[in-house]
């Protein structure tokens, strides 16, 4: 198993990346989940819109998986995110990382969320209460 | 050589298109097509300086050499997650 990436517009399985990296040599198992909050800077969320460059993401997203694999040797990475409308409570990505001790997996499944945040070509507007937003883009 | 310029987020909306083709030279950096880019739709001056380049679905610097037939994407700051 090399590692499952990939975005989709249908509602995401915790399961699915659980079980793509699951293996009797992997000792240790971590996810992530994140999910849509119902309020940014107090205001009411009520929804996001994400959009993608889509095989630039697909690919920067193995890359992380890739970097992962090579800083903790013996780890195994899934990550599936999320496009489309999405409201409070839906996830927008799940993360999960082996390995086959607890150590590596912990610092391999923070490592790819937080390289994601940086470098996968996905974007998402947020509507709230008060109007619409590009989430990172500033004022 | 005509280049492919794709936008998304607020790129896009700005620009209010999906794809612009521009006609440059052979050999074009990406410095020198933001600057081509600019003349086309000055609307995207104000997020310029956030966005990023990829050329080939890689992110690109200033300098890099645009090769015939890549695709150029305009990368506002993503939000994954």
């Amino acid at each position: 198993m090399s590692g499952l990436y990939r975005l989709q517009d249908t509602p995401l399985s915790l399961q699915e990346v659980v079980d793509a990296v699951s293996a009797h040599s992997q000792g240790g198992l971590v996810t992530f989940s994140g999910a849509i909050r119902d309020h940014s800077k107090g205001k009411r969320v009520t929804r996001l819109e994400y959009e993608a460059y889509g095989p630039m993401a697909q690919k920067k997203l193995a890359q992380i998986g890739a970097e992962a694999r090579e800083k903790w040797p013996g780890t195994q990475i899934a990550v599936v995110h999320r496009l489309g409308t999405l409201v409070p409570g839906d996830l927008a990505v799940v993360i999960a990382a082996s390995a086959p001790h607890r150590k590596d997996a912990f610092l391999a499944c923070e490592y790819v969320i937080d390289r994601l945040k940086q470098d996968v070509p996905i974007w998402k507007k947020e509507f709230a209460e008060d109007g619409e937003v590009w989430v990172g883009l500033g004022p | 050589m005509k280049v492919t310029i794709r936008f998304f987020a607020a790129a896009r909306e700005r620009a209010k298109c999906n794809t612009l083709e521009l006609e440059l030279p052979s050999g074009v950096r990406v410095c020198e097509l933001t600057v081509a880019l600019l003349a086309k739709l000055p609307e995207l001056g104000p997020l310029m300086p956030k966005l990023r380049i990829a050329v080939a679905e890689e992110f690109a610097g200033p300098d890099d050499v645009i090769p015939e037939g890549a695709e150029v994407a305009l990368i506002p700051p993503v939000a994954g997650g």
